[in-house]
């Protein structure tokens, strides 16, 4: 869970200020005896986690099949940017490899927030289910840990899988895009990139928590797999035709342009309780530095403006809601997951 | 956390070498209004065999639970190894190993792979676990399989990994539930010798089983569980004598006649009736006291035939039986109710 971002510079800091001599004596200290470095149990039980995890056909096949569906969407966007090269405006910016899509193909950003849900159910949804079909649940929690830190350890191996995999994804096609298009990355394209992955790490981690929540809670992994598939579902078919449903009861249309807008607004409001919407509007405004809000833009409010680009510190802010957002889900998620875990009984 | 359990450990490290190493008191345990452990004090020592005895769902892993805080108790105290398991159930984790009732393994592991997993989460690593793990492989006998994975091992080894998976943690308390489950008749006999040599190493064990003859020939001293209760206990030799004050039963095997009559007027004697169990020419003799002379002698005189005469308590199996018919007598709702709310969480 350290994963959000913002915890790595503040630690960083920390270790920076006290010498590097520390570190050495710890490095040597730690390569003396180097496998006894147990922190804590959940450690132990990530490790195990992440060892089955990068082991497994599951993993394997996702992989392969994410890698595959990358790799077309990259070269297709590549190939669009190329024709489309001097009639669009000015020279285009290294990062329109990651959304533009080519003729056939969404682009790599479209394809990666379909993706991502699934990635996070898949390796979340049998996670304490599957101890129990297999009846090693009371003999993991008759040793010396509390139930916390199998949770734990679950959910951060899941989460480093497919923050590891998500990572190099990146890095492979940023490789491609520049060889295929010549244009190196900016400092800023990269600082967006990788805000870009930790907000998506965010994401997945909201899927994950859930899918932890669901293999919890339901008995059977083929069920604790439907459900959060079928949220999902339902989120991303039908989450616009909801949200506006509601708007309407909330703030009817009806009654000239001002109830209209009061309407739109609504209807953006209430879509923002999905993650799904969260997360394109935070990946839209991070990778296009274009994007310079998400409310309802009047043509009178864009008179006269002057295009350009926001610097990433901007495009920051402007996600910054989104991301609390997403890191609250992913709290609550994961905090009913635990409370629930704690008060089952061991032989349910 | 860990400073708290120090200072817990270092108090009772002086009485702990007198004081049980399980003792409970009044503990109990109710499910949505079904008592599944009602009111049971035990205390068992060092190095002690004590057997969990009774039928499916009698209490007995949910006392097993409640030893390892991993269920709550109703009412009542527990201590092991002198801690509370509920706040202190790091401190008797560390302490108390457990092998579930139909123990699993992760199957995709090798054997040598599980128990590594479990070393770690006790602390273990590098060498001395490694070291520790060959060591308890070789004890059980796995060690050849031990780089095989768990998906091919027999019920039997996996019964034996689980056993080394117990001791990774050197313990002072093993916890067994059914150990003998579902193995073959030589693997039991390993098992049991396992038992009886860590018992000699001074370790506490507990069994629970509701297989009378290994818990006979393994356990120093025997708790019977029926319905949440535990209705007797001691050694072998004191369940059955308990058992045998004041009403005594006989089996009598009779060829050539009705022994009502000839036995009924016996001044000893209170009741004959035919034994259900036993078919035709076999009687069932409740008397006051063991007078099997004067029996077949009575017998004799009215010129009818002993085939059969066996005093009835004098093994476990009856004891066993007795306290399982007399159970099912007398409170057949309320076992009928237990057994239906325990096959429900199962």
């Amino acid at each position: 869970m350290n994963d959000t971002g913002e915890a790595q510079p503040a630690h960083e800091a920390e270790a920076s200020s006290q010498a590097p001599r520390r570190w050495w004596a710890r490095w040597r200290a730690g390569a003396r005896r180097a496998p006894q470095a147990p922190r804590g149990r959940w450690q132990a039980v990530a490790r195990k986690e992440l060892a089955d995890h990068l082991g497994s056909v599951r993993f394997v096949v996702l992989l392969l099949l994410v890698l595959a569906a990358a790799t077309a969407t990259v070269l297709s966007g590549a190939d669009a940017l190329r024709q489309a090269t001097g009639q669009d405006g000015p020279i285009p910016a290294f990062l329109r490899l990651y959304t533009v899509g080519g003729e056939r193909l969404p682009s790599f950003v479209g394809l990666i927030t379909f993706v991502l849900p699934l990635l996070g159910i898949a390796f979340g949804f049998d996670a304490v289910n599957a101890e129990r079909s297999q009846r090693t649940l009371p003999r993991l929690l008759a040793q010396p840990m509390y139930r916390d830190d199998v949770i734990i350890g679950k959910f951060v191996a899941g989460l480093i899988t497919v923050a590891v995999v998500l990572g190099a994804l990146v890095l492979l096609t940023g490789g491609l895009g520049i060889f295929s298009l010549g244009i190196a990355p900016a400092a800023s394209d990269v600082g967006r990139l990788v805000a870009w992955w930790a907000v998506s790490v965010v994401y997945v981690a909201v899927w994950l928590a859930l899918a932890l929540l669901c293999s919890v809670v339901v008995r059977r992994p083929a069920t604790s797999a439907l459900v959060p598939l079928a949220v999902w579902l339902v989120l991303s078919l039908f989450g616009t035709l909801l949200a506006g449903l509601v708007a309407d009861v909330l703030a009817p249309r009806e009654g000239g342009p001002t109830a209209a807008i009061e309407n739109v607004e609504t209807q953006q409001a209430v879509s923002r309780i999905a993650p799904s919407t969260l997360y394109g509007q935070a990946s839209s405004a991070l990778l296009n530095p274009q994007v310079r809000t998400f409310g309802v833009v009047l043509p009178r409010q864009t008179d006269r403006a002057v295009p350009g680009e926001l610097p990433f510190d901007q495009s920051l802010l402007l996600v910054w809601p989104h991301l609390t957002v997403l890191v609250g889900l992913v709290v609550v998620l994961f905090a009913i997951a635990a409370g629930v875990f704690l008060r089952q009984e061991v032989r349910a | 956390m860990s400073e708290v359990e120090t200072r817990a450990g270092a108090a009772t490290a002086g009485p702990a070498a007198t004081t049980p190493r399980i003792a409970t008191d009044g503990l109990t345990k109710r499910y949505e209004g079904a008592t599944v452990v009602d009111t049971l004090s035990v205390e068992v020592a060092a190095g002690e065999v004590f057997g969990l005895l009774g039928p499916n769902g009698a209490g007995k892993t949910t006392t097993i639970l409640m030893l390892l805080g991993l269920t709550e108790p109703s009412a009542g105290t527990v201590r092991v190894c002198g801690f509370d398991p509920t706040r202190q159930a790091l401190a008797v984790r560390r302490r108390v190993g457990y092998l579930p009732d139909d123990v699993g393994f992760y199957s995709t592991l090798t054997g040598r792979q599980n128990l590594g997993f479990t070393a770690r989460l006790n602390r273990l690593n590098g060498e001395t676990a490694q070291r520790r793990i060959d060591e308890l492989l070789t004890r059980v006998g796995l060690l050849e399989a031990a780089d095989s994975r768990v998906a091919t091992y027999s019920k039997g080894m996996r019964q034996r990994l689980g056993i080394a998976d117990v001791l990774i943690k050197d313990p002072e308390v093993v916890v067994l539930d059914e150990p003998t489950a579902g193995i073959d008749p030589r693997g039991t006999v390993e098992v049991l010798e396992l038992v009886e040599d860590l018992a000699a190493e001074g370790v506490t064990v507990l069994l629970a089983s509701h297989l009378l003859q290994q818990v006979q020939q393994t356990c120093h001293r025997i708790g019977i569980f029926v319905g949440g209760g535990m209705v007797a206990s001691g050694t072998v030799d004191e369940l059955a004598a308990e058992l045998g004050t004041g009403r005594i039963e006989l089996e009598v095997g009779v060829a050539g006649g009705d022994p009502q009559a000839v036995l009924g007027d016996m001044a000893t004697v209170t009741a004959v009736e035919p034994d259900p169990a036993g078919g035709p020419g076999r009687w069932r003799v409740t008397a006051r006291r063991d007078d099997r002379a004067a029996i077949a002698g009575r017998l004799a005189e009215a010129g009818l035939g002993l085939t059969h005469l066996r005093r009835r308590g004098d093994d476990l199996d009856d004891v066993y039986l007795r306290y399982f018919s007399a159970e099912t007598d007398s409170a057949e709702t309320d076992s009928g109710q237990t057994d239906d709310a325990d096959t429900q969480r199962r």
